[in-house]
């Protein structure tokens, strides 16, 4: 059985001000297996953040319906772990109170919760900045706490909505890294949107292309690189051709995007 | 080194340097004007004169007494309008009902002047210190209540949205969220309204009051004693300042996250 089924889910915003409505998202399908790691590749404006937004429950799709270990999603909840692009740790909290902040909701006793954050602190890279607030960080810090946050809370699945998009080129690398030892080591399945066709090579096993606006899935991609991954691999034939694949796909894509926004203009 | 580059910050000595500047500055203008005969006596006092009538307030007319009372009623006045206004301005900026029903009269009482307020409150309340606080309470609630509540409505929705997907839903979201993250920027109102109380609290002693700075100001109007008056406002000046002083830096050290 799949872990997570998005049935015909489908987006439309209302227009606001007697404009006429956006269609954010094409009726949808996707199934996801245990332990798998899908990412999501798309020209922006594409969809990708409404479809992670509905499996968080954060959205409701207008059409169509998300499917959790067979159960609906209805509203946002802690079985479903997110970090989103934009900073969202509490600026109130030091590292490792918003490590917990999901334990304590879950009512965690305090000594259960402090092992937990320690396990995910190391495993992060955030030794040394337990005590810090998040204004004290850099994006990269605030990122891996953000992953730990989520992490803390045993998700059955974890979002991740371009978590690494503000990041240099080093730190998104290391990165990557980080959440790929993570996945191979605890094996969470894992939805990753991002419009970057590397990082969505190099992490997934299975890379859903998404068309232009209004969204929907152009083709699904298998990725056969071996485990553990390192970063070499970006430069191997077999990654160049998978590159080569996709972004012959984004390209087309994104010509269609541009071409609809000029006859619109 | 330009000083005019905008947005520079400066050193804090020389900060504090240009501050001081200002007052001497002032003060020096004020002697010019006055020890020059450029202005009569009668309508301005000098320096030396106006900490002179100070002296004497203090040690024959029991001046720190009328400090003593006009400090208990702003904070008493604010402390009211505290104690109503940030449970309101929560609810209002938490539930959207609750703002629909209490804004519009809110929005309407807030241009309601409190001065104007007086008389009809001596009527009900007397000239004792109830009416007293009753006026710094009406200046200060409505005020108040509009900027807690929009403080409150403005939390931001990613905050709100990660809470959700780590479980917290319905008071938590308001305990661990809206108010952790609306609390720095209401502890900034409240210093703010604690300033206008002390505008409100002389107001109030101009009229039916027997004690306070300000009556002490309307006492020394019909004496003609400029000194007194001015010194009563410089005191008001310099305990605004060192309470705002103090407010601040209990804000900064409550919440290091915000204000570092
Ligand atoms: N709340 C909203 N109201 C109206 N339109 C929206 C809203 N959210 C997203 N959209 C529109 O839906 C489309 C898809 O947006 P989004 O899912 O954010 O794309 P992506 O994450 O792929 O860049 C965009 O054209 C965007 O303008
Ligand atoms: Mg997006």
């Amino acid at each position: 059985m799949s872990k997570l089924l998005i049935e015909g889910v489908a987006r439309t915003f209302p227009g606001l001000r007697g404009r006429p409505p956006t269609r954010a998202l094409e009726p949808t399908h996707l199934a996801v297996a245990d332990n798998d790691f899908i990412t999501i590749l798309g020209p922006s404006g594409c969809g990708k953040s409404t479809l992670l937004r509905i499996v968080a429950g954060l959205d409701t799709p207008t059409e169509g319906r998300v499917l959790l270990d067979g159960e609906p999603v209805t509203g946002p909840g802690p079985d479903r772990g997110m970090v989103f692009q934009s900073y969202t740790l509490f600026p109130w909290l030091t590292v490792r109170r918003n490590i917990c902040f999901g334990l304590v909701e879950k009512g965690v006793p305090a000594q259960r919760q402090r092992e937990i954050a320690d396990y995910f602190i190391a495993k992060t890279g955030l030794k040394g900045f337990e005590d810090h607030y998040p204004k004290m960080l850099s994006g990269g810090m605030q990122q891996r706490t953000a992953l730990a946050r989520a992490l803390a809370n045993d998700p059955k699945i974890l979002l991740l909505d371009e978590p690494f998009g503000a990041l240099d080129n080093q730190t998104r690398a290391l990165m990557q890294e980080l959440l790929l030892g993570i996945w191979e080591g605890d094996r969470k399945t894992v939805l990753f949107v991002t419009h970057d066709i590397e990082e969505a090579i190099f992490l997934a096993s299975r890379v859903v292309v998404m068309t232009a606006r209004p969204g929907r899935i152009k083709s699904v991609i298998t990725v056969d690189l071996p485990y553990p991954r390192v970063y070499t691999m970006k430069t191997s034939p077999e990654f160049a051709a998978l590159k080569a694949r996709l972004t012959e796909e984004i390209r087309a894509e994104s010509i269609r995007a541009d071409e609809e926004l000029a006859a619109r203009s | 080194m330009n000083l005019l580059t905008p947005l520079k910050p400066v050193s804090p000595t020389l900060r504090l340097a240009l501050g001081i500047a200002f007052f001497v500055l002032f003060v020096a203008a004020w002697a010019a004007a006055t020890f020059g005969g450029l202005i009569r006596p009668l309508f301005l006092a000098d320096p030396l004169k106006t900490l002179e009538s100070g002296w004497t307030l203090f040690t024959e007319f029991g001046f720190a007494f009328d400090v003593a009372v006009t400090i208990w009623r702003v904070v008493g006045g604010f402390i009211l309008a505290a104690a109503i206004a940030v449970p309101l301005g929560i609810a209002m900026g938490a539930f959207k009902a609750v703002e629909a029903f209490f804004e519009p009269f809110v929005s309407f009482s807030r241009y309601l002047p409190a001065s104007a307020f007086i008389p009809l409150l001596i009527l009900w309340a007397g000239v004792g210190e109830a009416q007293k606080l009753l006026v710094i309470f009406i200046g200060s609630v409505f005020q108040l209540i509009l900027m807690v509540a929009v403080i409150v409505g403005g939390t931001r929705t990613d905050l709100v949205e990660a809470a959700y997907t780590l479980g917290a839903k319905g008071r938590r979201i308001i305990s661990r969220v809206m108010l952790p993250a609306a609390a720095p920027q209401i502890a900034e109102a409240l210093r703010l309204v604690l300033g206008w109380a002390w505008t409100y609290v002389i107001v109030a002693e101009l009229i039916g009051a027997s004690s306070g700075i300000g009556h002490m100001i309307m006492d020394s109007q019909r004496l003609l004693d400029t000194g007194q008056m001015i010194f009563g406002i410089v005191v008001i000046g310099i305990i605004g300042l060192i309470s705002d002083v103090l407010f601040k830096a209990a804000n900064e050290r409550l919440f290091p996250w915000y204000f570092r």
